[in-house]
């Protein structure tokens, strides 16, 4: 049954090479998802037991990145409807067919047990994806896939060292051989310390560059501002998700290991710097879309410290990881629209976006205050919590740049989304075909009502499920 | 291990350095295609024999020897280029460099923790000499064709190492990786050929339109 989210976006795909039509195409990418996203949901509700060998097994962490992608790709996937019927001229075969590959990879990523499977699709998503930054078949469109196909095969390259070191560690220390995720978890201490050490570093250099922590972030603002907007949500809301699974797992083993401790001072760090990164980029960008980008190595770095500070944090953390990914498709979607709209993605020439395309505009504007944290939306709650629990384990220094930062990125992002949604529209502005329509709106529409749900209510499931895959990491159930 | 195995790992280090040396880029892509052939051959040399290993051996060989090869001389004979001009880093330097690299990597191999059967073998510093050579090839040179050369000895030089773990990696695992570098490299085909359409060149200096104001 796991086999069905991986085989089923492959026959998928596989359906959309064979339409002829390219107004047709689209429409296999909602069929397919919605099919995808019933049996993520069954599959949530009674897990099926481990495949023979260990290989394939959904547990709470699986599931919680399993859920957010599904939710997140067929929310991706009506919009895609929508949004392709506005660019009929431009052959989407290649489009469509990546989009389900890929959504076969980002289920792979997250029921694999295997370290070696898992970085396989991990590394099969960042393939995917290439020929989706692309879409646009424009000279910055492929500057920006190549600098992104450079550094995440590379990173992923050293992850794979990574991972070559931590089997050697196995070796080492004279046990048997194994990548699978239960061994390593249970050897973890006995494991060679030397070679653990390394593995464990350069596997957080390779996730992280495919992750985006700063300072293995400089494809991001590229690949994102390029990017049409639906990709965007999925790179910044699937992807990233996909990556930092694969260091959860690292996280997992790290922490039954000796030097747990260690591993989540170096997270700390490296999640602090990501934001302050972030808060110098994003002020004064004149670009919304890569805006965004940095917005994306905000957020990794928030979760990033979540983890690092562990405890009642990874619950909030795990939290945060949907509630970012969430709230970050309806930012990519409503900013395609205006991007439609305006033709233009400056904050020179798109100027009061909220006359021009009024519900793309308040999207915008209500998923930029949800994404800074302010009440009553979603990410409000986790990183709330966050800080709480930066405060409560009294980490004073941690939690104080944290709000920091967090203040700083506001005022940034503020100065550069209020002019765009409230400012003047231009006089002599370009005629373009784009006027908000139902297709477009309603897919982020929906998102956006979920992200204010969840900062209100947390459903019991979703509660439970946040629980277990913390206590996986070893945080207080 | 014996000595024609290290015969074979001390071909692979003079690869790396003609690769580093040379402005030529179909001599390049040939050097790699051969150091993958070797890459194919070492684990048949060095482990028992059993059809987990006959299959990888082949499928190694067949990829890194052959396909690989032929997908990036149709991206160089496309983009109708022959040479790399001017590179970031000239071919003194990285020669210099890469010899440098490499006593490196053979002192700290010496210093590395190894497993008692796996001490005093050329695998490990081989691994990291190409590891570092190819990292050097992928900063130091301009066109996109030869940055994919760099990344095909850095994951050369990663496989190298998995030499020491060929009992303990899945058939699956390996044979998955390997498809993901083919793939990999079929994609990065395409993005070259389309660089050079658009720029008439295969500068990726001229990449630098994207750029924070």
């Amino acid at each position: 049954m796991l086999w069905a989210l991986v085989l089923l976006p492959l026959f998928g795909a596989a359906l959309t090479w064979l339409v002829p039509d390219n107004r047709r195409r689209a429409w296999v990418l909602p069929v397919v998802s919605l099919v995808h996203l019933a049996i993520t949901v069954a599959l949530i509700a009674e897990a099926p037991a481990a495949s023979p060998g260990g290989w394939i097994l959904l547990d709470a962490l699986g599931k919680l990145v399993l859920a957010g992608n599904s939710v997140l790709f067929t929310v991706c996937s009506l919009y895609a409807v929508g949004y392709l019927a506005y660019r009929l001229k431009r052959p989407n075969r290649v489009l469509c067919a990546s989009l389900l590959v890929c959504l076969s990879a980002m289920s792979l990523v997250a029921i694999s047990h295997h370290l070696g499977l898992l970085w396989i699709a991990l590394e099969a998503t960042t393939l995917t994806m290439a020929p989706l930054i692309y879409f646009n078949h424009n000279a910055r469109s492929i500057e920006a896939t190549w600098k992104y196909l450079l550094i995440c095969s590379v990173g992923i390259a050293i992850a794979l060292l990574g991972l070559f070191f931590l089997a050697y560690s196995t070796i080492v220390a004279k046990q048997e051989v194994s990548l699978l995720l239960p061994t390593l978890i249970a050897n973890a201490a006995a494991l060679h310390p030397g070679w653990r050490h390394a593995a464990f570093i350069f596997l957080l250099v390779g996730f992280g560059s495919k992750m985006g922590l700063a300072p293995l972030h400089t494809w991001k603002p590229d690949a994102y501002g390029e990017a049409p907007g639906l990709v965007g949500a999925l790179l910044a809301g699937g992807l990233v998700n996909c990556a930092l699974l694969a260091l959860l797992r690292v996280y997992q083993i790290a922490v039954a290991s000796t030097e747990g401790a260690l591993f989540q001072e170096v997270l700390l760090v490296m999640g602090l710097i990501s934001m302050a990164f972030a808060a110098v980029f994003m002020a004064r960008q004149s670009d919304f879309k890569r805006m965004l980008a940095y917005s994306s190595v905000e957020h990794v770095g928030i979760i990033t410290v979540a983890l690092g500070l562990g405890k009642g944090a990874l619950f909030a953390g795990l939290l945060h990881m949907i509630n970012n990914s969430l709230t970050k498709g309806v930012l990519f979607l409503s900013c395609g629209n205006i991007h439609r709209a305006y033709n233009s993605k400056s904050t020179q020439f798109v100027r009061g976006a909220i006359r021009r395309t009024p519900w793309s505009g308040a999207l915008f504007m209500a998923a930029f205050l949800a994404i800074t944290g302010s009440p009553p939306f979603a990410p409000f709650v986790s990183e709330f919590l966050i800080v709480s629990s930066a405060f409560g384990q009294g980490n004073h220094v941690t939690g104080g740049l944290f709000l920091l930062f967090l203040a700083l990125i506001f005022i940034g992002m503020a100065s550069t989304v209020l002019p765009v949604v409230l400012g003047e529209v231009p006089k002599d502005l370009e005629r373009t075909r784009y006027r908000d329509a139902f297709p477009t709106v309603f897919p982020p529409l929906i998102l956006m009502g979920i992200v204010l749900v969840l900062g209100v209510w947390i459903p019991e499931p979703l509660r439970v499920l946040l629980h277990d895959a913390a206590a996986l990491l070893g945080g207080e159930a | 291990m014996n000595s024609l195995a290290d015969q074979l790992l001390v071909l692979c280090l003079l690869i790396n350095f003609a690769v580093l040396g040379t402005s030529r880029l179909a001599f390049s892509v040939r050097s790699v295609a051969v150091q993958g052939v070797l890459l194919g051959v070492l684990p048949a040399l060095v482990h028992p024999f059993s059809w987990h290993l006959a299959f990888i051996v082949v499928s190694i060989i067949l990829v890194k020897g052959a396909l690989i090869p032929t997908l990036i001389i149709r991206a160089i004979k496309k983009a109708e280029i022959e040479r790399e001009f001017s590179p970031f880093i000239g071919y003194i330097p990285s020669l210099v460099l890469g010899a440098l690299f490499t006593s490196l990597a053979f002192i700290f191999a010496a210093k590395l923790p190894l497993a008692p059967e796996h001490e005093g073998l050329l695998v490990v510093p081989a691994a990291a000499a190409t590891l570092m050579s190819g990292f050097l090839v992928l900063m130091g040179r301009r066109k996109a064709i030869s940055q994919v050369l760099g990344y095909l000895l850095m994951e050369n030089g990663i496989f190298l190492f998995g030499l020491l773990l060929a009992d303990a990696m899945p058939v699956m695992v390996e044979a998955g990786a390997l498809l993901d570098l083919l793939v990999g490299i079929f994609v990065m085909g395409i993005v070259i050929n389309h660089i050079s359409r658009e720029f008439s060149s295969i500068d990726t200096s001229r990449l630098s339109a994207l750029r924070e104001e």
